[in-house]
């Protein structure tokens, strides 16, 4: 059996780290929107996200939608969450990673007409990993070259 | 007590006295070593050769075979070290507290080496070094909790009261360690989910996941050397004056 002094101590730490866990949890649950790294499309378009100062907005790049209207840098295409919809243009290089049907996360704020002009775009990598021959025959096609 | 059956208890018992565990370590460390190299060797070769590329990262992915295992490394330590100091804590064991301040380096290490191997990769394929998302961010807090052991340990001279001040520090940073893992999942971040740890199937491919396991069984060996080689040491100079050092001293003397 534990001596009553080891015993007290045991208990006096496990309300330490209780105490220490609670007070984090609370802490981080009221600065939640804060540590959201980004809004998402449905955040946008319900209002949710600030009008005049910039902020990130993240999601899927909506396939065959992505064009360059003027021969320009500037790119335009739509980002979703597979339930809303939002305007993007950016004006720069891509990275790597981006590609319609990827997530990437934007940087940059809203126009008077709702488009989300970016000032930054990033790719959201996403956690798979497998060899270019499995996605191929995941997809029943032929896949684009990484890079390309 | 917990139903922990008797062979075990004896053997913790026996590592408790200082004497006994250097002359444990000292015999187990060669063995450590050589399963290390073995790992590392069969790790790097199955991760940077044989398994292929990614369908969408091409080679660049390879540096997960570090980074990932040095995450988890950091988490994994941190753990036992917080462990080891609650124990050092409560029944006052000396070669515990050892043990904890022995793994903050070696801690710190991988955190440093997450934090690094994550930010080359990032800018390349992120597009970015650096942002302040919740998963790096807190990653990079478990770097300063392990500074701010070590850092603390070094302030206070008497290394017994140094050692519980480092536990109770290390055991109310251990709330950072399930923000950490949770973190991609409870907010938006820009790091990308988990992988291997998912609750269905892994999202990865076998041919690069098992050289990934093999450089994670590997690193833990490394941190086991790398911890053991201080806390002997640390050990040394601590019992400096107690008589099993002094008759080592002498043995090295003759």
């Amino acid at each position: 059996m534990m001596k009553p002094a080891r015993k007290q101590r045991l208990i006096l730490i496990g309300l330490m780290v209780i105490g220490a866990g609670l007070a984090t949890a609370f802490a981080l649950k009221s600065f939640n929107e804060n540590l959201m790294y980004f809004f998402s499309t449905t955040d946008v378009v319900a209002g949710k996200a600030p009008n005049d100062t910039l902020f990130r907005l993240g999601g899927m790049v909506v396939k065959g939608t992505v064009e360059r209207p003027d021969d320009g840098l500037m790119v335009r295409f739509k980002l979703t969450d597979y339930s809303k919809e939002v305007t993007v243009e950016y004006t720069g290089i891509l990275p790597d990673l981006f590609r319609e049907g990827q997530g990437i996360v934007a940087h940059g704020k809203l126009n008077a007409q709702g488009v989300f002009i970016a000032e930054e775009v990033l790719a959201k990598h996403d956690e798979n990993y497998m060899p270019p021959e499995v996605k191929d025959s995941l997809k029943g096609q032929a896949a684009p070259v990484a890079g390309q | 007590m917990f139903l922990i059956p008797d062979p075990v208890v004896r053997f913790f018992h026996r590592m408790a006295s200082p004497p006994h565990f250097y002359a444990f370590s000292q015999r187990l460390m060669p063995w450590l070593v050589v399963i290390f190299l073995l790992l590392t060797a069969a790790g790097l070769y199955g991760g940077l050769y044989l398994a292929p590329s990614d369908y969408q990262q091409g080679d660049s992915y390879r540096i997960i075979y570090i980074h990932v295992p040095s995450a988890w490394m950091s988490l994994f330590i941190y753990v036992v070290m917080a462990l080891a100091g609650a124990i050092g804590l409560i029944w006052r064991i000396k070669l515990a507290e050892i043990v904890a301040i022995s793994s903050a380096p070696v801690g710190a290490s991988f955190t440093f080496i997450a934090l690094v191997t994550g930010s080359l990769w990032g800018k390349p394929m992120w597009g970015t070094w650096w942002v302040w998302d919740a998963r790096l961010t807190s990653e990079l807090i478990l770097l300063f909790l392990y500074l701010g052991v070590i850092g603390l340990y070094g302030a206070i001279d008497d290394k017994r009261t140094a050692s519980r001040a480092v536990a109770i520090l290390a055991l109310v940073g251990v709330v950072n360690i399930p923000v950490i893992h949770y973190s991609v999942e409870w907010w938006n971040t820009l790091h990308q989910g988990p992988t291997v740890t998912k609750m269905d199937k892994p999202s990865i491919h076998v041919s690069m996941l098992v050289p990934l396991l093999l450089m994670a069984v590997a690193f833990k060996f490394y941190y086991l050397i790398a911890m053991l080689q201080r806390a002997r040491i640390e050990l040394l100079l601590r019992e400096r004056n107690a008589q099993w050092v002094k008759n080592k001293v002498a043995e090295l003397k003759l």
